[in-house]
């Protein structure tokens, strides 16, 4: 009977937060190791800022354990100590850039701005705040669907915020940044969140219409033309943001996030290829008319026709990283300058990390996606699963456009570095988005009655199934 | 619902496979690429920060790394650094590398492949990496004569140790001096650069390797090398060599030189003919042996490739499709016959190693700092371009030209020296090329040379390849006879 007791020990539900506490330190560790290493190699000593560093991440991780333990104890083990580990890097590398732009500074004989890890702390704060905001105030994701439409009317209004004249700004020829009480925000980094609340709520009443009306073709479940209303809606908002805000990325995101919902709320892949076609056709249109969408494909083509261009500034840094990187503070990243820090934060890593950092950056990412669709999959209503799924698919999204922009796989497009680039308001909306996630998969994974003894007939049932 | 978050989860997995895939290649393969660039940044400055190993003449640095104290801790210095420039190039932070510097780069600051496990120790014993040392193969006294012997003129000399390829020689003028460009003071580095890239002399080309000059005379070398080795003319064979030829489909005859015809005689043997460099007799034997037997021959002695990789000298060539005229004009080195110095010292290099001429080569070893070798150039046979016999037909010949004829000039007393002269004119307006080609002691060899002077600034009716190019080529000579 030994197999089919380990298959009933496996139904019993466990917290697991003692394992989660376990990758919470290691993810520290590595943290403060990168941080006292670069202090190590550039400034050859300890850095005197690394109390306040360790204390600062340290810290707001162990706020959020506690949280977690006590209010959503069943939530996923992984994700934590993974956000907390990529959040930690982003600031190491953060400061080393500082280090790298102080000294160049110096050398040219300009004053060095101000450094912006000490910043991206704070942010960091703020995002843990955000995060216990959320594992606290919102005991029940389902309670979410009540807000449908105005999560949906919140996701458009943030998204359109940049294009008020005197609100937004253009940066680097995207127009998706705010400027408000002289600081800089990403609302769309929020609109994320607010439409896959709003995807989900709408998929979760429509998609019985969605799936069983239509016809097929080709061997396609084809939708009814009546029923593409809202799929052109998103489409025509998507390209909007794309001609407007000058934002491939972002543009790709929201499109390709209202898709999978789509997909996994009906099962109907005809939606997936019926929306490709469309995004393709949307993009290919914009990339013959637009100057700046061209301008990123022929960077992306022929990056070093550029003299100095960024890309190949990015490339050339991370072949010179290569497999094993040159050793943190041993490269150069601050040749790339404030984009060493945001945009082409993954093409410093690749620098000094080499290869392999890169490698294992991207599984941690791989980790986040993973767990967040195992949190669904395990996820009792529809609801549910379908705001894990676009969250898990939102980081995959994200991290495939701007690591494989940065890379040279893709064009490059504005989107930020999840957890790891500097910026306050794409650094806090993935903390609300890690709450989020935390917050369906407790429910997901909490027994939903109280554990029963296990009787001989429950063993045989299991045997049975087998 | 969950048979779609299953694919989707596949999905991902592809995305990040897709990433992981791309950055491989990047990082693992295309890195070499991307590092080899002369726009990368990174790659450059952290060069400038290693200690660059030293260009050698025998045991004599005209090269090397001093410690700095400004931002780069190493400054490239050259000693004579004109003298030796055409060989060494440069290395520059922002005009890149030329010559050895840049072809031995990697050797040079010691990331060769060759060397990855010298690195792996210095990584281990936290030793700073240091580049391996490039000897040359250069005489340090035939360089100097050669230089100092083409002041206050244009144009080039290249000397080849004939038994082995080894390049002995390699100056051109005008040359300028590479410590300005490897200067860390950048804007000097950029005045200088301008100045030397629009002079009027320009000061930065590569005279002797990389440049194409008209052979002339000396070009009838390889016409009479041809003629011996068709089994159809012997050094008696008399040719035609009026003082006027008439060519086939053309009413522009080929003249001699001097307007009469060759050594008195209307037919003079194939000897007097290169004796009096008698345009019309070679004309002759290039009309009687077509164009094609004068490329093969030519071919053989090295044109129509391109040598000496370590500088990336120009391949000489020989016109692809001439016609009846033309090959007449292109036997005695005029038309589009274009040749480098270099290539027309390799044709003597051959004739005085018995017919087999070496492949050129300039670097002898190279050595890490701890004078382990890491490689050293054994002499290499590149074609047999005459038997030896017609090696010793056309060797006496060549000191007849010295001993009797126009390269009187170049001859050095108590040693035979076998040459060849040449003057060839491309338009009216400009000078002709003055050319010396040698080789001595003509029965054991030691070294062959070759003078082209561009612009000697002298009235043009006095330019001849003897009185202008051969003593300069005698200089040379005895600077490594001498030793």
């Amino acid at each position: 009977m030994s197999i089919a007791s380990t298959s009933v020990v496996q139904i019993i539900p466990r917290t697991r937060r003692g394992v989660e506490l376990l990758l919470l330190i290691i993810a520290i560790v590595v943290s403060v190791g990168a941080y006292v290493n670069i202090g190590i190699t550039v400034q050859d000593k300890v850095p005197a800022s690394t109390g306040y560093y360790a204390a600062g991440i340290g810290l707001l991780a162990l706020i959020a354990h506690f949280a977690l333990r006590f209010r959503a104890p069943y939530a996923d083990p992984v994700l934590l100590p993974c956000a907390v580990v990529l959040n930690g890097l982003g600031v190491a590398m953060i400061h080393r850039v500082d280090l790298g732009m102080a000294a160049a500074a110096e050398a040219a004989g300009r004053d060095p701005r101000s450094p912006a890890a000490p910043q991206q702390i704070t942010w960091t704060a703020v995002g843990i705040v955000l995060f216990l905001a959320v594992i606290l105030l919102i005991r029940d994701h389902r309670r979410l669907q009540a807000l449908t439409y105005t999560a949906g009317l919140a996701g458009l209004v943030l998204l359109v915020l940049p294009l008020i004249p005197g609100l937004g700004v253009n940066i680097n020829g995207a127009q998706i940044w705010v400027r408000l009480l002289g600081m800089s925000f990403q609302p769309g980094e929020f609109a994320k969140l607010f439409l896959v609340v709003f995807f989900a709520g709408y998929l979760v009443v429509k998609r019985d219409v969605l799936t069983l009306a239509g016809h097929r073709f080709l061997g396609l479940d084809l939708p009814r033309a009546r029923d593409l209303g809202p799929i052109l809606i998103a489409w025509a908002v998507s390209l909007g943001v794309l001609v407007f805000e000058k934002d491939l990325g972002s543009s790709l995101l929201f499109f390709g996030l209202f898709l999978i919902l789509l997909y996994v709320s009906t099962e109907r892949a005809g939606w997936l290829i019926i929306g490709g076609l469309l995004f393709a056709g949307g993009a290919f249109f914009a990339s013959q008319t637009f100057g700046h969408v061209q301008k990123r494909v022929d960077d992306w083509l022929h990056p070093f026709n550029e003299v100095g261009g960024q890309v190949a500034t990015a490339l050339m840094g991370q072949a010179w990283g290569g497999v094993l990187g040159r050793g943190l503070g041993q490269g150069r990243p601050e040749v790339l300058g404030f984009y060493g820090q945001s945009d082409f934060i993954i093409s410093s890593f690749g620098e000094e990390l080499g290869l392999t950092g890169l490698m294992a950056i991207i599984l941690i990412y791989t980790l986040i996606v993973e767990r967040g669709l195992r949190t669904a999959l395990g996820c009792r209503d529809v609801f549910g699963k379908l705001i894990a799924t676009g969250l898990a698919m939102s980081f995959a999204l994200q991290v495939f456009v701007i690591i494989g922009g940065v890379t040279g796989l893709i064009p490059l497009t504005g989107l930020a570095t999840p957890f790891m680039a500097l910026g306050g308001t794409s650094l806090v909306a993935n903390w609300a988005i890690i709450a989020l996630l935390l917050r369906i998969s407790d429910q997901a994974r909490r027994p939903q009655t109280p554990a029963a003894p296990v009787s001989d007939e429950t063993i045989a049932m299991a045997v049975q199934k087998q | 619902m969950n048979s779609a978050i299953r694919r989707l989860a596949v999905a991902a997995i592809i995305l990040m496979l897709a990433l992981m895939a791309n950055s491989t290649y990047l990082q693992a393969f295309r890195a070499g690429d991307l590092n080899a660039r002369n726009d990368n940044r990174r790659v450059r400055d952290s060069q400038f920060s290693v200690d660059r190993g030293p260009i050698l003449i025998g045991s004599t640095p005209v090269a090397q790394s001093k410690p700095s104290t400004d931002r780069f801790q190493f400054q490239r210095t050259y000693a004579a650094g004109p003298v030796y420039a055409p060989v060494t190039g440069f290395y520059s932070y922002l005009y890149g590398r030329a010559g050895i510097e840049l072809t031995q780069n990697a050797e040079l600051n010691g990331s060769d492949p060759s060397m990855a496990f010298r690195r792996v120790i210095d990584v281990i014993t936290n030793r700073r990496q240091q580049g391996a040392s490039v000897t040359l193969t250069l005489n340090a006294a035939a360089q100097q004569a050669a230089y100092a012997g083409l002041a206050g003129k244009t144009g080039a000399v290249v000397a080849i140790e004939p038994k082995t390829g080894r390049v002995l020689a390699l100056a051109t003028r005008p040359s300028y001096d590479p410590n300005r460009l490897a200067s860390h003071d950048l804007n000097d580095v950029s005045a200088a650069w301008k100045e030397l890239t629009e002079a009027p002399g320009k000061p930065m080309s590569n005279r002797a390797v990389k440049e194409l000059y008209p052979p002339g005379s000396t070009f009838k070398l390889v016409t009479a090398a041809a003629a011996l080795s068709s089994g159809k003319y012997t050094p008696e064979t008399k040719v035609h060599s009026p003082a006027e030829l008439p060519l086939p489909q053309t009413t522009v005859p080929l003249v001699n030189e001097n307007g009469r015809n060759c050594g008195g005689s209307d037919n003079a043997t194939l000897t007097v003919a290169l004796r009096n460099s008698c345009n019309t007799a070679f004309g002759t034997i290039g009309l009687d042996l077509k164009a094609d037997a004068l490329r093969e021959q030519a071919a053989k002695f090295g044109f129509g490739e391109r040598q000496l990789p370590e500088l990336g000298a120009v391949a000489s060539r020989f016109p692809a499709d001439p016609n009846e005229p033309q090959t007449a004009q292109s036997a005695i080195g005029q038309f589009d016959v274009q040749a480098t110095p270099l290539q027309m010292a390799m044709v003597a290099a051959g004739i005085a190693n018995k017919g087999e001429v070496m492949k050129p080569y300039l670097v002898q070893n190279v050595k890490t700092h701890d004078l382990k070798t890491v490689s050293e150039t054994k002499p290499e046979s590149l074609h047999q371009a005459v038997t030896p016999e017609v090696a010793a037909q056309l060797t006496q010949m060549m000191v007849d030209v010295v001993a009797n004829g126009t390269g009187k000039p170049g001859r050095i007393s108590g040693v035979q020296v076998a040459g060849k002269t040449g003057t060839a004119q491309t338009s009216p307006e400009r000078p002709p090329f003055a050319w010396f080609t040698a080789f001595a002691p003509a029965d054991d060899p030691k070294i062959a040379v070759a003078v082209m002077i561009e612009d000697a600034n002298i009235p043009r009716n006095d330019i001849a390849g003897g009185t202008l190019a051969a003593p300069i080529a005698k200089r040379v000579m005895e600077a490594v006879l001498g030793q």
